[in-house]
C-alpha cells in the first residue's frame, strides 16, 4: 500500500514560465531509456540489412559528395583525402540534422501517445537526442576506421592535438543545437504548420551555409562573415582541426557557438514547456 | 476513508470550434498584447455554452463550466452525461493531457488513466515491452513492473500474443492489455473512460470485478465513465452528471442515473412526430399527442392514483371497425412493466381530429419514473390485431412516493417489482 506516500499535486491552467519540473524529469529516467531503446530497435525492425543501415547512409552520401563536389565541381578539400574530408563533416552534420528533424516533429508524430497518457513531455525530445547519440557513435566508428586506413596508407598523419579533448564538448554543442531548435520549431508547429513545411528543405539549405562540403578557408573573404555567423560552423571546423589538423580553429568562434546554443536551448525548453500543457487542443 | 483523493475547484475549459488556422496568428498576437499590458485575456470573456446540437454564434465554446467536486479516497465515482457533455474533457484534465483554462485541481497520488482503447501503446513494440513502457509512463521503476508482469499477462488473457507487436492486436486485445496494465500497476487513482465498449462479455465482467476489487479491497480511488448505466449503478458509490459542460447533479448513483434517464428520454413536449419506428406507421390513423392529466396542478401522479391521459389522434381514412388504444408501461432502463388495451369504442367513420381521455384505474405502480408507449389499432390480445400507429416512449411520467392522502410508501424495494397488487385473497381450502 502506498497511500501513505501519496503526494499532492496541483493541476493549474498556467504554470510559471520557469517551472520546468526537472526533478520530475529525473524520476522518469527509466522512461527515457525505454524510449531510446524503442527508437533504436524500431528503426531497423522489418529490414534485411538491419543495423547496417547506419553505415549505408553516410557511405553513399560521402561517395556522392566526392563525385559531385570533389570531382565535378572541384571544390577544395583543404588538402585532405576527399572521403575523409566529407565524412568528417557529414558525421557531425547528420547528428544535428537527424536530431533536429525528429524533435521538430515531436508533437505531431507523438500526438497519439501524448493524447492518452501523461509523462513529462520533454522526455520525448531528450530520448531523440540520446538515441541520435548512439547513431552518431556508430557513424563515428566508421569515420575512425577510415581515418585509420588513411593513416596506414600514409595519406594523413595523426598527431595528437589538445583539440581532440574538445570532442565531447562538440557533441554537447550539436545536441544542444538540434534539441533547442527542434523544440522551438515543434512548439510553433502545433499551431502553425508552415514551419514543418520549411524544416524539410531548410535543413538541406542550412548545410550549404555550414562548411560541410567545403573548408572554411576556401570561402571568399567577402562572404566569410556569413559562414562565420552560422554558429554551427565552428563545431565542424573544430572537429576537422582535431582529427585532420586542417581548418580554422578559434576559441572565440567556439565561444560564440556555445553562447548561441545556450540561448537557443533556453528559448526552446521554455516555449516547449509552455506549449506542452495545451498542445492537444490545437495539434 | 474520509481523506480527499481529488479536489476539483471551479474548473473551466475553453475550446475553439471550427478550423484552427486562419486568424490564429492575429488572435494570438492580440492575446499577447493584452497580457503584456496586464489586462485580462479578452477571449476568456466570450464563449458560448457547450451544446453539440446547436450552431453557436462564435468560435469559442466552454467545454466545461464551473466544475466543482471532491472525490474521497477509496470511492468509485461515476461520471455520466450525454455525448459531448464534457466527460472526457474532464478526465483529460485530470490525467494532465491538457490543462484547464481556469480553476485548480488537487490530486493526491499517482494517476493511471485508461482513455479509450489501447492507451499509450506503441504499435511497434511487443505487448511485454508495452507493459514496461506503460509502467514507466506511470513513473514506476523497472523492478516494480517486473513484479507485476505475470499478474498482468494472466489477467489480460493475451499470453499468446505477448511477444507480438501491439499493432497486430485486435482492438479487444489492446483493450484487455490496456485495462490489465492500468489496473495492476497499482495507481492511487484509476481513471476508466468507456473501455467496456470493446471487450466481450466475459472480459467486461472480469473488469467490473477488478474495479470493484481495486476500490473496496485495495482502497484505491476509481473514476468511471460509461454509457453502460447498469455497470455504473453496480459499481459506483457516487455519481456526478454533466450536461452541456456543467455539473448538474451529484449524489447516489440510483438517483443520478434516474434523473439522467429522465432528462435524456424526455423531450419536454409530448408531441412525438419523430418517435415512430418507421414511416409505415401513422398513415391512416395518426397519434399526435398525449398529455398526462394530473390532479390539482401537480406535475406527477400520486402512488395509487388512477392515471389519466389525454390522447389526441387524427383519422385520415375511414375504417369500418371500431378502434382501440393500447399502451405499454416500461421503466426508464427499458424493462417493460405491463401492457394493456382499451375496449374498441372509437368510431372511425369520419375524417378528423379526435381527443380521448385514457384512464388507467387501480394500477398501483411503484414510485419512480416510467415511460408509456402508445398504439392505436383494431383487435386485441386474444384475437388478430392490427395497429395503425405505434409510438414508442411517447411520454415519461412520474409516480411520487406519496399517496393522495399524503402517506409515503414504506417497505417497498425495487427488487419486488414495479406493481403493487392488492386484490389477493386467501381462503381455507
Amino acid at each position: 500500500m502506498q497511500i501513505a506516500s501519496n503526494k499532492k499535486e496541483i493541476i493549474k491552467p498556467h504554470k510559471s514560465l520557469f517551472d520546468l519540473r526537472l526533478i520530475e524529469l529525473w524520476n522518469y529516467r527509466d522512461l527515457l531509456f525505454m524510449f531510446v531503446k524503442r527508437d533504436f530497435l524500431a528503426s531497423y525492425t522489418q529490414t534485411i540489412l538491419g543495423p547496417l543501415w547506419f553505415f549505408i547512409q553516410p557511405i553513399f552520401t560521402t561517395l556522392m559528395f566526392v563525385f559531385v563536389f570533389g570531382n565535378i565541381a572541384g571544390i577544395s578539400t583543404d588538402g585532405q583525402p576527399k572521403i575523409l574530408f566529407y565524412l568528417s563533416g557529414l558525421v557531425i552534420w547528420n547528428y544535428f540534422s537527424d536530431g533536429l528533424n525528429k524533435t521538430a516533429n515531436v508533437f505531431v508524430s507523438n500526438s497519439g501517445i501524448f493524447g492518452k497518457v501523461y509523462f513529462p513531455r520533454l522526455i520525448m525530445p531528450l530520448s531523440i537526442v540520446v538515441s541520435g547519440l548512439l547513431r552518431f557513435f556508430i557513424q563515428f566508428l566508421l569515420f575512425l576506421a577510415i581515418f585509420c586506413y588513411y593513416n596506414i596508407k600514409g595519406e594523413v598523419t595523426f598527431s595528437f592535438s589538445t583539440a581532440l579533448l574538445l570532442l565531447p564538448f562538440l557533441i554537447i554543442l550539436m545536441a544542444g543545437f538540434s534539441l533547442g531548435l527542434g523544440l522551438i520549431i515543434t512548439s510553433l508547429t502545433t499551431k502553425y504548420r508552415d514551419l514543418s513545411m520549411f524544416i524539410g528543405f531548410g535543413i538541406g539549405l542550412l548545410m550549404y551555409a555550414t562548411p560541410v562540403i567545403y573548408p572554411m578557408n576556401a570561402v571568399p573573404a567577402k562572404y566569410l562573415f556569413l559562414v562565420q555567423a552560422n554558429p554551427i560552423s565552428p563545431i565542424i571546423e573544430t572537429f576537422r582541426y582535431a582529427f585532420l589538423g586542417s581548418g580554422m580553429f578559434s576559441v572565440l568562434n567556439l565561444l560564440y557557438s556555445t553562447f548561441c546554443m545556450a540561448i537557443i536551448l533556453f528559448i526552446g525548453v521554455i516555449t516547449f514547456s509552455k506549449v506542452e500543457q495545451n498542445f492537444m487542443d490545437t495539434v | 476513508m474520509s481523506k480527499n483523493a481529488i479536489i476539483v475547484r471551479d474548473i473551466w475549459k475553453q475550446y475553439r470550434l471550427g478550423q484552427v488556422g486562419t486568424g490564429t496568428l492575429k488572435n494570438d498576437l492580440s492575446r499577447l498584447w493584452y497580457k503584456f499590458r496586464g489586462k485580462e485575456d479578452p477571449f476568456l470573456k466570450i464563449g458560448t455554452n457547450n451544446d453539440r446540437s446547436k450552431k453557436s454564434k462564435d468560435d469559442w465554446v466552454w467545454a466545461l463550466e464551473n466544475i466543482d467536486f471532491n472525490v474521497k479516497e477509496g470511492e468509485v465515482l461515476g461520471i455520466i452525461g450525454r455525448n459531448g457533455a464534457g466527460k472526457s474533457t474532464l478526465l483529460k484534465i485530470l490525467s494532465k493531457i491538457t490543462s484547464p483554462t481556469k480553476g485548480e485541481i488537487e490530486v493526491y497520488g499517482r494517476v493511471a488513466s485508461l482513455l479509450e482503447v489501447g492507451t499509450g501503446f506503441h504499435p511497434d513494440l511487443t505487448g511485454r515491452e508495452n507493459i514496461y513502457l506503460n509502467g514507466a509512463v506511470l513513473g514506476m521503476r523497472k523492478q516494480e513492473i517486473t513484479a507485476k508482469l505475470d499478474a498482468i499477462i494472466d489477467f489480460s488473457g493475451v499470453e499468446g500474443y505477448i511477444d507480438t507487436p501491439v499493432k497486430r492486436y485486435s482492438s479487444g486485445m489492446k483493450m484487455r492489455l490496456g485495462f490489465a496494465v492500468a489496473a495492476f500497476l497499482e495507481p492511487d487513482i484509476l481513471i476508466v473512460d468507456e473501455v467496456l465498449a470493446v471487450g466481450d462479455a466475459e472480459f467486461q465482467k472480469k473488469c467490473l470485478g477488478k474495479i470493484k476489487n481495486v476500490s473496496s479491497e485495495e482502497g484505491r480511488t476509481v473514476l468511471f465513465v460509461s454509457h453502460n448505466l447498469g455497470a455504473v449503478k453496480n459499481l459506483t458509490t457516487r455519481c456526478i452528471m454533466l450536461e452541456h459542460g456543467k455539473l448538474v447533479n451529484e449524489g447516489k448513483p440510483e438517483k443520478v442515473i434516474e434523473e439522467y434517464l429522465r432528462m435524456t428520454t424526455l423531450p419536454e413536449n409530448t408531441f412525438f412526430e419523430t418517435k415512430r419506428i418507421n414511416e409505415f406507421w401513422g398513415k391512416e390513423i395518426r397519434l399526435t399527442k398525449i398529455t398526462p392529466i394530473f390532479s390539482g396542478g401537480l406535475s406527477f401522479f400520486h402512488f395509487g392514483e388512477n392515471l389519466q391521459f389525454e390522447v389526441c389522434f387524427q383519422i385520415h381514412k375511414c375504417i369500418v371497425d371500431k378502434l382501440r388504444i393500447g399502451c405499454t408501461v416500461s421503466t426508464l432502463d427499458e424493462r417493460p412493466v405491463l401492457s394493456m388495451m382499451t375496449s374498441a369504442v372509437i368510431e372511425a367513420d369520419m375524417i378528423g381530429n379526435r381527443n380521448y381521455k385514457l384512464k388507467i384505474n387501480n394500477l398501483r405502480l411503484f414510485p419512480g419514473s416510467y415511460k408509456l408507449s402508445l398504439s392505436i389499432g383494431i383487435g386485441s390480445f386474444q384475437e388478430t390485431r392490427m395497429e395503425f400507429d405505434v409510438v414508442r416512449d411517447a411520454l415519461v411520467f412520474n409516480i411520487e412516493n406519496l399517496t393522495e392522502s399524503g402517506n409515503a410508501v414504506y417497505n417497498w424495494r425495487q427488487d419486488y417489482g414495479n406493481v403493487l397488487h392488492d386484490h389477493v385473497d386467501l381462503q381455507i381450502s
